[in-house]
């Protein structure tokens, strides 16, 4: 038995053994060495003379190449962007790096979220001189420390050739016989363009309770997110729902994007349905870069980037010297009078309306 | 008594500095900023934590979590255990193929998987007496059965292959029935690999969000949702991290009774060289048939879509693969190299560091043990947006200003997937007899050597099974990298495939399919890679190992 055991010990040779402790050694010097070499590759980054400005932004942003390096080449500044997360994220995280912020500036916070931002101390105001082209109706925060920079708007679509009839054309139609087991909805407890649906419908209906009472008689199909409403039961993802929560934008991506190609959007928008999202951008409180970050917001609303707006992130430039492009000025459909609420009245009564709608369409 | 005297020294010197290497990275990326978020959370009222208590969500979310959690567990270990026997019989490139396959679902997007589910609900719930399982809580822990499949059968596996088959061999000499050689000799020695892989299952589904947010239904919210509700969307901290507290206790409980289930049932062999008994045919290909369809049809159906372009078939979503597009601020194919570096980095890490903890865990019976066995499967257990929020306000300020660092999303990996490494080494450095250790040092070894030349090589198949989990992990993480503040250009896979899918537009759909084949593909060639390095080792160590029996 011993012997056996004996020649169990030279499994390896002493050589191989040794080898390998050496390898497993070196690994985890390097990942140390990797560590160190990392942090002092930062500090040699702050040292440099010249500014470096963060933008921190959610994980939607999405910007065309060359659009920072043309504000370098203006102004010597360069822009890293960092991006975190949804919206929700975004401000939770904002709040809570307020005393040590993560970057200078912050982009893509939106109306339904921007009083917990306001009530909090990380931003600092500032007037931007090109908020003369930015039509009134953006400017939601009178202390103007978040700055209006796109819009779009949430709206239920609808999949053309899936209606039988003609499209809806109110709100008050979604509980109509015609469009019984029609439309799928988010949860508003969880997605954004749900919430931005409950807002509409506490906006644009006489007694939202009741509707939505209705249109849960109705066979109204409920998710959690974005993306099992659209790819999972509305008609785009091979589902059998001919009315689904998204964007106004949603039917320009689906042409841009089709495959093959088409002229025409097979999705449409109910105009009357639309809840307006406006997306800002303000200075981060204590940023060592004040007035360079002040420049980023004025860049944020100069031409250069609000063209880029429509074909990167499908929303529309606030500002209204900026040009829609083709596909945008000829087949999308944005709401003249859409449903909007004050901010701090979201804020306020985000938790009471979304505890109420649970236990009318969930319980 | 002498020589360990002689050995002491060095050898403690060294096996400090390797057990504190791994406290010290845990300690820094993991507990000082959780600890630090939860901390300071609280502190803004306690207020939350005892209302908690009282509200009936909060307490319907933490019973659902439990025994959502706990069926996922049962049901993933009863359709496993199969393939786990299959695979401790499979050599050669079958083998090979059927690891690799197993551990494709890690990468898989949830979505995608969801679909794929739905379709297959939908379709059997036409046949008679199936329940459509659809935004059900069946759906829910069949998907958690699909994700965790490779936990069970590849821990399982390796480790049932590793058994002294002589045993099985001696009762049916004497008469014995193959299930009762099975329930009488195999699984009493089976159980400590079936509890480690019965932990992970647990743990992934304890915290699982994705599966829950998209296959659930409406009203099924576990302790992970309803930390990012409070967190994200409400902006309420103090309840987030009250939660955070409950789900954090639950799971040292677990992880207290599993690991002293592992203990108290682990058996060490002599490591004789046996064959393990072969299996029949039909039951092989029963099995492999199973797995094949339960495990292959969500990659066949991504794969169908990724095909497809215009009205036809053709790889123009893969060539889109390389181009530059609006939606994301690299291409596809730029964001898959920022995963495998990722991936590469997060297993060497997390592979070093594992082994460092398993030893420990083995070799220790006190209190480090059983710390370091908590300390190392914890990381599973804990929110994502816990983890996220509190590497941001943690590691914030010099000398640990790192927040906003690239490679803080490797070392994020590192820590979800070292879990996966300690429970497929563990049950392994258990099953070495202590009496080879003994005897090596009777016969002049230090300690250093009997690690490198007894426990290494003896545990080389776990290590491949947990370089396989590691690189799989790593390659398909989600959760945690998306609280972390990332710099745009360091896009993930799993980010990119998110945001191709999070606008409209067939291309925009098929270039995510097209992505996530390759992803899946990637996982598949690492652990087919580790195979073949692995089983040519051991083929030039049975050159030089003159074991009989």
């Amino acid at each position: 038995m011993l012997a056996t055991r004996h020649d169990l010990i030279r499994v390896i040779p002493a050589e191989e053994a040794m080898r390998r402790i050496n390898v497993l050694m070196g690994s985890i010097g390097i990942a140390m060495l990797i560590i160190t070499a990392c942090g002092a590759d930062n500090a040699a980054q702050e040292e440099a003379d010249e500014v470096t400005l963060t933008l921190v932004t959610h994980d939607s942003f999405a910007i065309s190449d060359g659009v920072f390096e043309s504000f370098r080449a203006e102004t010597g500044i360069t822009v890293e962007v960092l991006t975190s997360g949804d919206v929700g994220s975004l401000v939770a995280q904002t709040i809570l790096s307020a005393e040590n912020p993560v970057g200078d500036v912050v982009y893509g916070v939106d109306n339904t979220f921007m009083q917990r931002l306001l009530d909090s101390s990380a931003i600092e105001p500032y007037e931007a001189p090109a908020l003369t082209d930015v039509p009134d109706q953006f400017e939601l925060d009178s202390t103007h420390r978040l700055t209006p920079i796109d819009y779009g708007d949430v709206c239920v679509n609808y999949w053309k050739d899936a209606l039988s009839g003609p499209p809806p054309t109110s709100l008050m139609d979604l509980v109509s016989s015609e469009f019984k087991s029609s439309l799928v909805v988010q949860n508003p407890e969880t997605s954004s363009p749900g919430m931005a649906f409950l807002l509409a419908t506490i906006a644009g209906t006489p007694d939202w309770e009741d509707f939505w009472k209705q249109l849960r008689a109705n066979d109204v199909t409920v998710t959690n997110g974005w993306e099992a409403a659209y790819y999972g039961d509305f008609i785009a993802g091979g589902g059998s729902r001919p009315l689904v929560v998204s964007y106004a934008s949603s039917p320009v991506a689906e042409l841009i994007y089709a495959d093959p190609p088409v002229d025409e959007p097979p999705t449409g928008v109910l105009l009357d349905s639309c809840f307006r999202q406006v997306e800002f951008a303000g200075v981060l409180a204590g940023t060592a870069h004040s007035s360079e970050a002040r420049l980023l917001i004025d860049f944020l609303l100069s031409d250069t980037f609000q063209n880029e707006i429509p074909m990167n992130m499908f929303m529309y430039p606030t500002s209204s010297t900026a040009e829609l492009p083709p596909a945008f000025a000829q087949h999308s459909q944005i709401s003249d009078t859409p449903l909007s609420l004050p901010p701090a009245e979201i804020e306020a009564n985000r938790q009471q309306w979304t505890e109420r709608w649970v236990e009318i369409v969930l319980g | 008594m002498n020589r360990s005297a002689y050995y002491g020294l060095g050898w403690r010197t060294l096996a400090v500095a390797c057990a504190a290497a791994p406290v010290a990275f845990l300690g820094l990326f993991f507990f000082y900023p959780v600890i630090n978020i939860v901390v300071s959370s609280l502190s803004q009222g306690w207020t939350g934590f005892l209302d908690i208590f009282d509200s009936s969500r909060a307490r319907n979310a933490i019973w659902f979590t439990t025994w959502q959690a706990a069926a996922s567990t049962l049901v993933t270990v009863v359709i496993a255990m199969p393939c786990a026997a299959l695979m401790a019989r499979t050599s050669g490139s079958a083998g090979v193929w059927l690891k690799a396959l197993v551990t494709v679902p890690f990468v898989l997007p949830t979505i995608v998987v969801g679909g794929a589910f739905k379709e297959l609900f939908e379709g059997l719930n036409g046949s008679v007496g199936f329940p459509n399982l659809n935004h059900t809580a069946g759906a829910i822990i069949v998907a958690h059965a699909f994700f965790n499949f490779a936990v069970v059968a590849r821990t399982v596996g390796a480790y049932w292959a590793g058994l002294d088959h002589q045993l099985e061999e001696q009762a049916r000499t004497l008469g014995s029935s193959s299930s009762h050689v099975f329930w009488r000799v195999t699984w009493p020695r089976l159980k400590p690999a079936v509890f480690a892989a019965a932990a992970i299952t647990f743990l992934f589904s304890f915290t699982s969000f994705g599966v829950v947010l998209v296959l659930g239904g409406l009203r099924q919210a576990t302790i992970e949702t309803e930390i990012f509700r409070h967190a994200v969307v409400r902006g309420d901290l103090a309840t987030s991290a009250s939660m955070s507290v409950i789900q954090i206790g639950a799971v040292l409980c677990l992880v207290a009774v599993t690991s002293r289930l592992e203990r108290r049932t682990s058996v060490s062999t002599q490591m004789m060289r046996s064959t393990i008994a072969p299996m029949r045919t039909t039951t092989k290909t029963t099995i492999a048939v199973f797995s094949l369809i339960f495990l292959g049809s969500p990659v066949a159906v991504m794969i169908e879509r990724s095909l497809k372009a215009a009205d036809s078939y053709g790889l123009q979503n893969y060539a889109a693969l390389f181009e530059k597009i609006p939606q994301l601020p690299t291409t596809s194919a730029e964001a898959l190299g920022n995963s495998m570096i990722y991936a590469l980095i997060a297993t060497a890490i997390a592979l070093c560091l594992g082994v460092v903890c398993a030893i420990t865990i083995v070799t220790r019976h006190d209190t480090m043990s059983r710390f370091f066995d908590l300390a190392a499967t914890l990381p599973l257990g804990v929110s994502a947006v816990t983890v996220g929020f509190g590497i941001l306000i943690s590691l914030n300020r010099s000398p640990v200003d790192w927040r906003t660092s690239w490679w803080i999303v490797p070392i994020a990996h590192a820590i979800v997937a070292l879990p996966f490494v300690v429970r497929s080494i563990v049950p392994m450095l258990r099953q070495i007899h202590p009496s080879i250790r003994e005897a090596a040092s009777l016969l002049g070894s230090s300690p250093l050597q009997i690690r490198a030349q007894i426990d290494l090589p003896l545990i080389a198949r776990g290590l491949t099974v947990a370089a396989g989990f590691a690189f799989a992990i790593s390659l398909g993480e989600f959760g945690a990298t998306s609280f972390l503040p990332r710099r745009a250009d360091t896009l993930t896979g799993p980010q990119a495939v998110f945001r191709l899918l999070s606008t409209p537009g067939d291309l925009l759909r098929g270039q995510a399919m097209a992505l996530s084949v390759v992803l899946a593909g990637a996982v598949a060639a690492a652990v087919i890679c580790s195979e073949i390095l692995s089983s040519g080792k051991k083929r030039r160590r049975e050159v030089d190992l003159p074991i009989g029996s």
